[in-house]
């Protein structure tokens, strides 16, 4: 006779696999130098031509304007590259039926690719800190530091769900294409590069339609840079939130079914 | 043969179920007994179902109708799937992630995984924990990917063409890997269209066709059901002339030689010697499984298309 299984699954092994699961995906792409260093370099590097360096003579206001606009540029990255195109290549390389045949939670694998994206939204926003302040000029009460901080790293959570919707439809190298098609395209048309005022009119109301646009607004209001209505934005990013959960469900459910 | 491990414990099963993609019926209304220490294997051509059979069972792919339960469960149940193990066609880790890692992973899915090590050792891999699975030959990742199925010491293993690619010794190893599973009292579905890997390996045999169950019973009785035999001799008789013969089934001319196929050749060769007395060279050989597969399939294709 086998022995009688005596061990019972408690929150505790529950905690161990979403953990787990968390440290493997950062260690993956970590090592994946594809996704590490232009997630990293790039809106630095941006940050200190346009924000720093072009800035005339070091102007602390274009370097605080351009810290919530790179900022919100560089969060991006992380979520709709993490998600879209790393759901798409697991799915097709098998790894997600892999994962549902074992007795995996689907939720510890949303949570660590979640988890993910903040980790290195984090790092993205401390890298900007830290140039702007430096160099830049940038001072900054600190609740208001925290609320940047809390905010942009809080801000990918929409990013995440477009790159789910994403991720779970299209092939992985589509993927790898059609996100960048998003993610480039939208952060100049949410004023992340340029600002907006030096826009046409009609492409400054284009803007509105951007989840980006709205991000980077919220996070201008909060270096007192004139941000317009706080609710109206957060409101714009819930729905687009449940928008994109909603279409990446209803893939989630087809390919639950091969 | 029978075994001491098999009890007839149903611990999986198929009732009635049909599979439709769209206009294609991958499987068409399944009956399937999975039971407690037994090496089933599901036989048949690609495209005959077994995969779909097996995705059904795994939940990865769900029912058109029909019901399939897993320990009792809907397969997707984790309570179920914390009892089964699995490996899957073409999955394939491409990433940096060492193959320790991975399967530490995986391990920490189960209740009671087995240690590293040991899940190490049943899949051969003790030289390459620290290697990252891109860096892995093809027989390797098949390795790696039968230790995610083993890590936790699951009662019930999936092996979907476990050893498809694998040059003769890896598949001779993997051989003994599974025979060593059974022998701890695992149960094991496999599919296969190595005819020479069910004989070998299964306690039961259900060969499958267009998604439906053909034959099912042991790598004997499957092998009695279509008994044939090959006469082989140098004759004066014509090709021709021998068919016409009752009892033969298939007349080949062989260069000098008739190869003549008929379900009992005694009666044949009585028949034959009648005729044509100096007949020599004989030889009479059974059929081997390959044969008796080709066989279940070509009649049960007929039978469909009468």
């Amino acid at each position: 006779m086998n022995t009688v299984a005596v061990k019972h699954w408690i929150w505790r092994d529950t905690l161990g696999v979403y953990l787990r699961e968390a440290g493997f995906q950062f260690w993956g792409l970590v090592r994946m130098p594809g996704f590490a260093l232009p997630t990293l370099l790039f809106p630095t590097m941006f940050y200190v031509f346009f924000g720093l360096v072009f800035a005339k003579g070091g102007d602390r206001q274009v370097a605080t304007y351009m810290l919530a606009t790179y900022g919100t540029f560089g969060i991006m990255a992380p979520a709709l590259f993490g998600f879209g195109v790393g759901v798409a290549m697991e799915r097709e390389h098998g790894i997600l039926a892999l994962k549902r045949v074992a007795p995996m939670p689907p939720m510890a694998y949303l949570f660590a690719k979640a988890a993910m994206a903040m980790l290195f939204a984090l790092i993205i926003v401390l890298l900007l800190f830290v140039l702007g302040a430096a160099f830049g000029g940038v001072a900054l009460p600190r609740s208001e530091w925290w609320l940047l901080a809390v905010t942009l790293v809080a801000g990918t959570l929409p990013f995440c769900a477009l790159g789910l919707a994403v991720g779970v439809r299209v092939g992985g190298q589509a993927s790898a294409a059609l996100i960048n098609l998003i993610y480039l395209p939208m952060s100049f048309l949410s004023g992340l590069w340029v600002p907006l005022q030096f826009f046409p009119h009609w492409l400054q109301e284009l803007a509105k339609v951007f989840p980006a646009y709205h991000l980077g607004q919220i996070a201008l209001g909060i270096v007192h840079q004139d941000g317009g209505d706080f609710l109206a934005h957060l409101i714009y990013l819930l729905i687009f939130t449940a928008v994109c959960l909603g279409f990446a469900q209803h893939g989630w459910r087809r390919i639950q079914d091969r | 043969m029978p075994d001491k491990h098999v009890t007839r414990t149903t611990i999986a099963a198929l009732k009635g179920v049909s599979k439709c993609y769209g206009q294609v019926t991958a499987v068409d209304c399944m009956n399937l007994e999975i039971r407690r220490g037994e090496v089933l294997a599901l036989l048949g051509p690609n495209g005959a179902g077994k995969t779909t059979s097996v995705n059904l069972l795994l939940g990865l792919a769900w029912p058109t109708s029909g019901a399939v339960e897993l320990f009792g469960l809907p397969p997707r149940k984790v309570a179920a799937r914390r009892r089964i193990g699995a490996m899957l066609q073409d999955a394939q880790f491409g990433g940096h992630a060492r193959v320790g890692e991975i399967i530490a992973l995986y391990s920490g899915y189960y209740l009671k995984p087995l240690a590293l090590a040991e899940t190490l050792r049943l899949a051969g891999l003790e030289d390459l924990e620290g290697r990252p699975a891109v860096k892995l030959s093809g027989g390797q990742k098949q390795r790696l990917m039968f230790a995610l199925a083993v890590c936790g010491d699951p009662e019930l293993l999936f092996l979907d063409e476990p050893t498809v690619g694998l040059d003769v010794e890896s598949r001779r190893a993997f051989w003994n890997s599974i025979r060593a599973l059974k022998q701890a009292g695992r149960s094991i579905v496999l599919t296969t269209h190595y005819l020479e890997e069910a004989d070998a390996l299964a306690d039961r045999i259900v060969v499958i066709g267009r998604g439906r169950v053909i034959a099912a019973g042991t790598p004997a009785e499957i092998k009695q059901s279509v008994a044939r035999r090959h006469i082989r001799c140098i004759t004066r008789l014509k090709a021709a002339q021998v068919c016409m013969l009752p009892g033969v089934s298939g007349v080949l001319q062989d260069g000098a030689r008739l190869d003549i196929v008929a379900a009992r050749p005694e009666s044949v060769l009585f028949e034959m010697l009648k005729l044509d007395p100096a007949l020599h060279d004989l030889e009479v050989t059974g059929a081997r499984l390959e044969e008796a597969f080709l066989a279940l399939t070509n009649n049960h294709r007929e039978e469909q298309a009468a």
